[in-house]
């Protein structure tokens, strides 16, 4: 028996029961389906996430004051040590030669006025290398001046969000603001790039760090922003930072630091796992659409069982009938499967219109895998209709009996 | 040539044995018009189901064109199925979605012919049987005689030597079995061997050989002189 004879008769045997067939390939479309759209949302997440810690910078390590214990909690938000974390320990990390930028931070809540109009904000003191670490691109004006982080400067580079507040639709750039009771003349404004990592970049204003802890009246930094020269340099980095500060604090190991890439990989592992996971959940779908293939072609068979008599009669070997049972589980599964990959296109199009920030696509092994795996659940559980048809004693499976 | 010597076949029903051959043997010529009659249970379609190598007795010898077929392997047995034998059914047997050229062809697709030799073999068998003007009507739209000849034709394509019918006029009207039988003389006298089981007096007596069954045994075996 010819191929294309083969497929063009199980084909035939499909569109011959028509809703057996239809509801089939919705169970197995649906079942395919399910597996794409969930891997896909697990992804997107992944994304996600991994394109929330790339804005944060890359190649970075973050220095706090305050030692967590090896006994765990959490790192120490203030500094909960005697010694403060100070700008000369921020400058003497630059001495290291797999540092390759440094930003030293103050950051305090403080209102910020411009005429009558007044608003609380986070407001952070920073260095000129600050803009750079943190990808932070201005819309207008210029960043912070590189002088010498002791010095003070009444400047400020100030978010989206807060000049329109303040301003309106005024002209901003070389106005004077107040912060507190210092009056600092905006020089820069940050683009409209959104949040990072929950924290709103539109809703700040950005001061020298000197001005910063004289305006809070705080000598300790909240946070050093370390740049690592590369991807391999982030460890020595990250030991050569914490022997200098150790150095300074007269052999005290009082700083936690934060490598951001050791951070990224672990979520990327754990949502890799988790795609796996759900892709997983959604697999047990596709297992049941084959048990419904099975529960199908079982139908079928005892259904066709005169027709099976005379295809025996007609001269067609066990196998031959065997092969044809399953021809027709696998083209059912296939079909369904096809199906299904379009219909999670069609979903994942839909989720990526209504939610254009989350970036949701199916990986590519998401179809192929499940197509794949439709297509094994439609062979193995054809096997036992199959057998069953091709075993039919064709006295018997004739005469009804 | 069918050469069967001391076939036996039994079957458990319930905690009887039943015997529905008991140790038959009977030659066939090649040509043959034989009519096999007898009532019920007496073994009639167990010995065309023999002969139509669907069931292998449970004992005895079965030599079909000189090939003993009772120790051949299931495969090798539906090939002489295939090319050797053509059989006709009482309740017809055809395939309701396919049309009567398909139902036709059907026995070709299975033996991996040519599909424009069997688009050729097809139309000279519905011009022979009268059913060109039907041949993409499918079963169900089709009166019962046209739904036997479709069966017919599906049983000659491959041109076999030997045709078995069991019952091929039950389900039909005194007019349409008419013709269905007149069909099957007409191929028997072309040189296929017929075989008829039926219960019909009228349609038993019209074989020039006729074998009565009861108990799994021939009773008697008529054979009108040859002229």
């Amino acid at each position: 028996m010819r191929t294309t004879d083969q497929l063009h008769f199980a084909s035939l045997s499909l569109t011959g029961a028509r809703t057996r067939t239809l509801l089939m390939l919705l169970a197995m479309s649906v079942g395919v389906a399910s597996v794409i759209i969930l891997t896909a949302l697990g992804e997107g997440a992944r994304r996600y996430v991994v394109d929330e810690f790339a804005q944060l910078g890359t190649h970075l390590l973050i220095m706090l004051p305050g030692r967590s214990e090896t006994t765990g909690g959490a790192p120490p938000l203030f500094g909960a040590t005697p010694r403060d974390l100070t700008l000369a320990d921020a400058q003497a990390l630059l001495r290291e030669p797999s540092i390759v930028k440094v930003a030293p931070l103050s950051v305090g809540n403080a209102p910020v006025s411009y005429g009558s109009r007044e608003r609380e904000v986070t407001v952070i003191g920073a260095t000129a290398d600050f803009f750079p670490i943190r990808h932070i691109r201005l819309g207008s004006g210029q960043p912070l001046p590189l002088i010498d982080p002791e010095r003070t400067l009444n400047v400020a580079v100030i978010g989206a969000e807060l000049r329109q507040e303040l301003f309106g639709s005024q002209a901003t750039l070389g106005k004077w603001i107040r912060i507190n009771d210092r009056r600092f003349r905006v020089i820069g404004i940050i683009s409209e790039s959104g949040e990072s990592l929950g924290q709103d970049l539109g809703d700040m204003a950005v001061i020298p760090v000197a001005s910063a802890q004289a305006l809070f009246n705080a000598p300790s930094l909240f946070r050093v922003l370390i740049q690592a020269r590369s991807e391999g340099d982030i460890k020595r980095a990250e030991r050569a930072a914490r022997d200098i500060i150790r150095a300074r604090h007269d052999g005290e190991d009082d700083v936690t630091i934060i490598a951001q890439d050791a951070l990224l990989s672990t979520f990327d592992d754990i949502l890799r796992a988790l795609t796996f996971t759900v892709g997983g959940i959604g697999a047990i779908s596709l297992a049941v659409a084959g048990i419904l293939i099975m529960n199908i072609m079982l139908v079928a068979v005892s259904q066709r069982v005169s027709e099976i008599g005379l295809l025996k009669a007609l001269g067609a070997p066990e196998r031959r009938v065997l092969r044809l049972f399953l021809i027709e589980s696998v083209l059912l599964a296939g079909a369904g499967a096809l199906l299904g990959v379009l219909l999670s296109f069609l979903v994942i199009l839909g989720l990526g219109h209504a939610f254009p920030s989350f970036p949701i696509t199916a990986p590519l092994w998401a179809p192929l895998a499940a197509v794949g795996v439709a297509l094994f659940t439609g062979l193995l559980f054809g096997v036992l209709p199959a057998r069953r048809a091709a075993r039919l004693d064709p006295v018997r499976a004739l005469t009804g009996r | 040539m069918i050469e069967l010597s001391d076939i036996s076949r039994s079957f458990a029903v319930g905690d009887e044995v039943v015997h529905a051959l008991d140790r038959v043997t009977l030659t066939i010529p090649d040509g043959d018009y034989v009519s096999v009659m007898g009532p019920s249970g007496s073994g009639k379609s167990t010995l065309l189901n023999a002969l139509g190598l669907l069931d292998r007795p449970d004992d005895g010898s079965y030599r079909l064109n000189d090939v003993e077929t009772t120790q051949l392997a299931e495969e090798h047995r539906a090939a002489l199925r295939r090319d050797h034998i053509g059989f006709i059914f009482q309740a017809f047997h055809l395939i309701p979605r396919l049309s009567a050229a398909d139902n036709i062809g059907l026995p070709m697709i299975l033996a991996g012919i040519d599909p424009k030799e069997r688009r050729t073999r097809i139309d000279e068998v519905l011009a022979a049987l009268d059913l060109s003007e039907r041949a993409n009507h499918r079963p169900d739209q089709l009166s019962g005689g046209q739904r036997q000849r479709v069966a017919i034709g599906r049983a000659i394509v491959m041109r076999p030597d030997l045709l078995l019918a069991d019952e091929p006029t039950g389900n039909l009207d005194q007019h349409a079995g008419g013709e269905v039988i007149a069909l099957l003389e007409k191929l028997n006298a072309s040189g296929i061997t017929l075989i008829i089981v039926t219960h019909d007096p009228d349609i038993g007596s019209r074989a020039n050989r006729r074998i009565r069954m009861v108990d799994g045994r021939i009773e008697s075996d008529q054979t009108d002189a040859h002229d």
